[in-house]
């Protein structure tokens, strides 16, 4: 029961209350995103990204870049073309 | 997410266990025996043995399996105080759905339910608070168990309930930490254990950080581990890099969910709410001490504790001690002599069996497929 699962932003639904509409598999569900450290920056720039949500909450932002760097890293260990899939 | 399914390619993994077997088996033969390397979070123990991943690895490994799972260590007087609250006739008791098989000093939420108690199952606590919106005249009892990663949302539950207003929700709150439970784990002279693979989503909210007095104190390796195949393998390959330079770090494979101090306005939240570093009672392991949590002075009024009678407050714990040997890796769960006849997921002795993250559950359901299929 700890795991979360990633959904995208699609939209925002309450600024004060911190609550947004995410998808997860093709289903949308209402989420709090409250606990996200945003640094500043409005709750609009979440709209499009992919977060980590657990048992409705957004828990995480999960940075594309860094996922595409590590599976660049693995495939340099192991010498396999990262992109041949 | 097209991430996702490079995370499992299968050329990826061939190739990383190959480089795992390479690294690890010059030091299995320095100590002359296998790696014993603990996945700490029950959804790498289900993740392992649902791909069979645990099969693919060399025989210079071996996995243990921790004592990660929330619901598999849920002690038996939580039980019975959550058992306790339900049976009120003006309450309504809110659980995920995972605890409610877990057996009781007498019964189980399900046979609670059976009898009449009124206990609903829900995704998220956000949907506890719903129902105390909608119910006025009850009062809505949440069952809020789990580690690190479920804390902060209970925390920010109970914030919403005390600014709205909502006098008429409560908590019952049995979580846990998972950093002490490492800390005894690792004092325990008679669990051999040489490092550990960190749990990905406890991290997302605790950080990288958290883990470095464990390190530094016990000198033990930690990677933290995404839960996808290659994710494991990375991980496991980064932790066999250490054992063979012999120098032991905190180390982050999953950098694109966990970030070195975790999350912030999470452990914020968690502090105003909770007082740490409390005591409690783990299935199986008996007392942990400093960790669990109780509900701040300020939060009082949304205490579900305050509501119990004395007796539910002191219970003795009675479990089988075949448990507490697979919880801290010197039992394998198949090796059980209940494992599959006193001991199924439709009539679990412990945890450990109900949920699916719990070792015993996970090889039990990998076995029976392995005999369907
Ligand atoms: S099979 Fe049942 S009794 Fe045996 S260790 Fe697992 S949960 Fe405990």
């Amino acid at each position: 029961m700890c795991l979360g699962i990633p959904a995208k932003v699609i939209s925002i639904l309450d600024k004060e209350n911190g609550t947004a509409l995410v998808e997860t598999g093709g289903v949308r569900r209402e989420a709090c995103v409250s606990l996200l450290s945003l640094q500043g920056k409005s709750i609009n720039n979440l709209i499009g990204e992919w977060v980590l949500l657990h048992v409705g909450f957004a828990m995480a932002i999960i940075d594309q870049q860094e996922a595409l760097d590590t599976l660049a890293l693995i495939a340099s260990l192991d010498g396999i073309d990262a992109n041949n899939d | 997410m097209k991430q996702a399914m490079n995370f499992r390619d299968p050329h990826r993994v061939n190739r990383l266990i190959k480089c795992i077997q390479a690294k690890a088996a010059p030091v299995a033969e320095r100590l002359g025996r296998p790696l014993q390397i603990m996945e700490v979070c029950g959804g790498h123990t289900h993740a392992i043995v649902n791909t069979g991943l645990n099969q693919l690895l060399p025989s210079s490994i071996e996995l243990i399996h921790g004592p990660g799972c929330p619901v598999c260590v849920l002690p038996t007087h939580a039980i019975d105080q959550a058992v306790a609250l339900a049976e009120y006739s003006n309450h309504i008791l809110v659980s995920f759905g995972d605890p409610l098989r877990v057996p009781g000093s007498q019964h189980s939420l399900l046979d609670a339910k059976a009898k009449g108690a009124q206990i609903n199952t829900i995704y998220s606590p956000l949907d506890a608070l719903k129902l105390a919106k909608s119910y006025p005249n009850k009062t809505i009892v949440f069952f809020a168990i789990g580690f690190d990663t479920t804390i902060p949302s209970t925390a920010c539950t109970l914030q919403m309930a005390l600014q709205q207003g909502i006098s008429n929700f409560r908590v019952l709150c049995h979580h846990i930490c998972l950093i002490p439970v490492l800390m005894t784990l690792l004092k325990q002279q008679e669990i051999q254990l040489d490092g550990f693979l960190g749990p990905g989503h406890v991290s997302m909210v605790i950080g990288v950080q958290a883990y470095k007095p464990i390190v530094q104190k016990y000198h033990k390796p930690l990677v933290i581990a995404g839960f996808e195949p290659v994710d494991i393998l990375h991980a496991l390959y980064k932790l066999v890099q250490q054992f063979s330079t012999q120098k032991y770090a905190v180390q982050n494979a999953y950098s694109h969910v966990v970030s070195a101090t975790g999350n912030q306005p999470a452990q914020q939240a968690i502090n105003e709410v909770f007082i740490s570093g409390v005591d409690a009672k783990w299935r199986g392991l008996g007392l942990v001490p400093i960790s669990g949590l109780s509900i701040r002075p300020q939060y009082r009024s949304l205490d579900a504790t305050l509501l119990l009678e004395k007796k539910y407050c002191t219970k003795q714990e009675s479990d089988p001690t075949y448990c507490k040997k697979v919880l801290t890796g010197s039992l394998k769960p198949q090796h059980c002599p209940w494992f599959g006849n006193k001991c199924t997921p439709h009539h679990p002795q412990s945890g450990l069996m109900v949920s699916s993250e719990g070792a015993c559950a996970a090889f039990y359901s990998s076995s029976t497929k392995a005999k369907q299929g």
